[in-house]
């Protein structure tokens, strides 16, 4: 075996209460979507992931959850050896055998009818997409609204792609089946599960 | 010195991870049941199993934990459970639902509004709604795809042809986000509304059955039922005999040997803290603590 080249970052320092905490930060970004939340624990990763992103695959991704990766990800010489290190999570090259999918630059996110959107009797079996956003405070505001959102709720962000809310409404065909977003911007997050929707703009 | 041979919160962290998946799915297609690998536990299956694996994936040093059985926090059961936290997650545990951040409950929501940022962990015996109607599993998934409920409300409405009106007070069915029809645990229907648009989270845990479900906050529940005959939410004739309470769900309690009885909230701390704030019912000597439920 070749040595190794590349100095592999670390993940967490405290694997156990690191995870629980991230993972409280996701569950309630989940129930409350289109609210940033912040990921508070200290933790390494490779420079072209950020720190919300190696959070959420440190605290959610194991050996059961087959991993899809972005071009960019895939180019990036650390990323592979970081998330098998620590992870221990599959890379697959079919997006719709994915459990999760960790996309670096959205602006080039494949047609989201390419990742499992889950059956109708397992709808569950389906794709979460972890995008990289330019912005989660500054930009565009999107209106939006559905269960864990009290009425509405807006999210002031600057998307890639810029047209994802579009590219989302296949959700509102599918539904129960379905793709359930995170959108991570440093160390901040925003989910977006398959039912929330765009509330009509100027409500 | 004994150094703990557990994990923290007990559970190992590739199945904690494989819960906290189960938990984000659930929440994502509210009232669903995702299937996940329960795993044994150091209690009987009646004992919760399926509440406190989702409760052991969720807790966190910085929570506070209030366990209730019935509604009763002093029960052989919540107290086990709350102990058994203490002991494996160090977390601080509380008999006060406003003070706690995760409450873990059997067959009772409490009286108190919950507030964001509330976790409320349901232990459920049978998550299938459709069970007793359709005993295999392919067919109540199918029937659950194509939202294929007649079944149900035929069921529902052979209790109004029998009985004159909807005679199921526990585990009353209601449909989660105008699109699943849920079990929401052996509940009393009296509880049904606060599960609506409630900013707490709701999640749901069936150790045997394997199963978790959850509510997000602020969607829709509704009970099932009919227009010429709407989903009632039980009155109570009197009001409790220890704070006078009108609002909250009453257990009928045994008082001496001489079979003497009287209704009092089944929610403890509520009806504690509202004796505390002076509210006196008919009988607000007795001696509370003595309470026998169920
Ligand atoms: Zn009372």
């Amino acid at each position: 075996m070749a040595p190794m080249t590349i100095e592999l970052q670390p993940g967490f320092a405290d694997k156990v209460l690191s995870a629980q905490s991230t993972f409280r930060t996701v569950m309630e970004a989940m129930a409350r979507p289109g609210q940033v939340m912040v990921v508070g624990d200290e933790v390494g990763g490779p420079s072209s992931m950020m720190p919300g992103v190696a959070a959420i695959a440190l605290t959610l991704l194991d050996q059961e959850t087959p991993l899809w990766l972005d071009e960019a990800f895939l180019r990036a010489p650390d990323v592979g050896a970081w998330l098998k290190f620590h992870t221990g999570a599959p890379i697959v090259g079919r997006s719709d055998a994915a459990s999760f999918a960790l996309i670096a630059e959205p602006a080039t996110l494949p047609d989201l009818a390419s990742f499992a959107l889950g059956t109708p009797e397992y709808p569950d079996r389906s794709t979460t997409l972890i995008l990289q956003v330019p912005s989660l405070t500054a930009g565009q505001t999107f209106h939006l609204r559905g269960p864990g959102i009290d009425g509405m709720t807006a999210l002031t962000a600057s998307l890639a792609p810029a047209d994802l809310f579009a590219r989302l409404s296949i959700n509102e065909a599918l539904f129960p089946r379905g793709l359930d977003v995170i959108l991570v911007d440093g160390r901040s997050l925003v989910a977006i599960p398959r039912t929330t929707r765009l509330a009509s703009s100027g409500v | 010195m004994n150094a703990p041979t557990y994990n923290f919160a007990y559970l190992d962290e590739q199945t904690k991870r494989m819960i906290r998946r189960a938990i984000l799915k659930a929440i994502a297609i509210p009232g669903y049941q995702v299937p996940f690998a329960s795993r044994e536990m150091p209690m009987p299956y009646g004992w919760g199993t399926g509440g406190v694996q989702v409760t052991a994936a969720i807790l966190g040093p910085k929570d506070v934990l209030k366990v209730i059985d019935q509604g009763s926090d002093d029960t052989t059961n919540a107290i086990s459970i709350r102990k058994f936290f203490a002991k494996t997650a160090g977390v601080e545990t509380t008999t006060s639902t406003d003070a706690a951040t995760v409450i873990q409950t059997r067959h009772r929501i409490p009286e108190a509004p919950l507030r964001a940022g509330q976790v409320l962990v349901y232990q459920v015996p049978i998550p299938e709604p459709l069970r007793f109607l359709e005993p295999r599993e392919t067919e109540t998934r199918r029937m659950h795809a194509l939202a294929e409920y007649g079944l149900m409300h035929v069921k529902l409405y052979e209790d109004i042809a029998r009985f004159g009106h909807i005679a199921t007070s526990y585990a009353y069915p209601v449909k989660v986000n105008a699109r699943y029809v849920m079990d929401p645990s052996p509940t009393p229907k009296f509880d049904n509304p606060k599960m609506d648009n409630c900013p707490a989270l709701q999640l749901f845990g069936a150790g045997r059955e394997k199963r978790i479900y959850a509510i997000p906050p602020y969607t829709s529940v509704v009970s099932l039922d009919f227009e010429d005959h709407p989903f009632t939410r039980y009155k109570f004739d009197a009001p409790c005999a220890l704070c006078g309470a009108e609002d909250s769900y009453l257990d009928e309690i045994v008082t001496d040997n001489k079979g003497s009885r009287m209704f009092v909230c089944s929610d403890t701390d509520y009806c504690e803290g509202r004796q505390a704030a002076g509210h006196r019912g008919t009988e607000s000597v007795a001696p509370h603590k003595e309470a026998a439920h169920g």
